[in-house]
């Protein structure tokens, strides 16, 4: 394996994070608490589903689906410890995911395919 | 390293001392003075390839979730093909599998801590509960398809059900490949093939495993509960 450890000792800069990620992780205790503050999200979610409030219904929903991702992504897989190029590799492919989901709404909600067919969700041909 | 003392751009032949090969000596570099050339951003590879895939495999995904949400009405308003998995879903269900999968990743988290104490034997029973979990998540998910099936949601019967097995389905590969991935760390454990020293091992397993997580997390809301 090619880790840092293996280097030269000049060769590592002070600034450098990388391997001593495992030192700053929580303890078995703050993880478990941890997946108790998503068991209990997950409980508000489908309590939103089945009594809905309204107009916030989709925005409520939404916003505890990306409080939980980002609280998965940065306790269970240490990104909030681990050195920032990991995070950047990370977010540079979700980055791009959504764009790819900006094109795909861009190409088939709002524009129409040549034969005039109807692209909404309930097509006429 | 070379102790040869060479100048110049041009490798010259050097005297071989009787019986030796002859050798030939090129300019020093920096490098010359380590047995072993580091790596120029002094993190783990196998670490940052785990999450240059995941960063790839946040692109399939998306993809894959913006065919449905594009893809999930289009289907005739009535007759064959009209029914839509939305009208199928059983979302006690599926909030159960759910929860199954992120306790699952808690799990995964406690055998990467203990194999980083040296934890053996904790570690390897946190990882069999991990894979148990997963394997009852995709029980869930086959009894879900199979109950879709039975009620006449084929894969064929419209764009949309093609859209939504397409995702789920690729979905649960990504967890049957990481219970293949835990049940073979768990053996290689058993056999003393990866100590605590390889502990790095089991978080970039861990990293794939709660990288499935997230993804149902989007696929939960988005797709199940988001009318």
């Amino acid at each position: 394996m090619s880790t840092a450890t293996e280097a030269a000792p000049e060769e590592i800069h002070p600034s450098d994070e990388a391997h001593d990620d495992h030192d700053h992780g929580l303890s078995d205790w703050g993880y478990i608490k941890v997946a108790l503050l998503l068991a209990a999200l997950t409980a508000a979610e489908v309590l939103i589903y089945f009594a809905p409030p309204g107009p916030l219904e989709v925005p409520l929903l939404l916003i505890l689906m990306v409080v939980k991702f980002e609280i998965v992504v940065a306790y269970f897989m240490h990104l909030r410890f681990d050195n920032k190029l990991f995070t950047w590799m990370f977010v540079g492919g979700l980055v791009l995911a959504i764009a790819v989901y900006a094109a795909f709404a861009t190409s088939m909600v709002f524009w129409t395919d040549p034969a005039g067919c109807d692209v909404s969700p309930n097509p006429s041909c | 390293m070379t102790d040869t003392p060479t100048t110049g751009s041009t490798a010259a032949a050097v005297e071989p001392a009787e019986g030796d090969e002859p050798q030939i000596a090129y300019p020093r570099t920096e490098w010359d003075d380590y047995e072993i050339i580091p790596p120029t951003t002094s993190l783990s590879n196998e670490k940052l390839t785990m999450w240059t895939f995941l960063g790839s495999d946040c692109l399939l995904f998306g993809a894959l979730i913006s065919t449905y949400l594009l893809l999930r009405n289009r289907q005739p308003l009535s007759g064959e093909g009209s029914l839509k998995a939305a009208d199928l879903f059983d979302i006690p269900f599926t909030s159960v599998s759910s929860f199954v999968l992120l306790m699952s990743s808690l799990t995964m988290v406690l055998a990467v801590s203990a194999i980083a104490r040296g934890e053996m034997e904790r570690c390897k029973l946190w990882l069999l509960t991990t894979a148990a979990q997963g394997a009852v998540f995709i029980a869930g998910q086959v009894y879900e398809f199979t109950s879709f099936y039975r009620e006449g949601l084929g894969y064929t019967v419209s764009i949309s059900s093609s859209a939504f097995y397409t995702l789920t389905g690729f979905h649960g590969v990504h967890v049957s490949l990481g219970i293949i991935m835990l049940v073979t760390l768990w053996a290689m454990i058993n056999r003393g093939i990866i100590g605590p020293e390889r502990a790095e091992t089991v978080e970039i397993i861990g990293l794939y495993w709660h990288f499935v997580d997230i993804v149902w997390i989007v696929i939960f809301a988005v797709v199940y509960l988001i009318p």
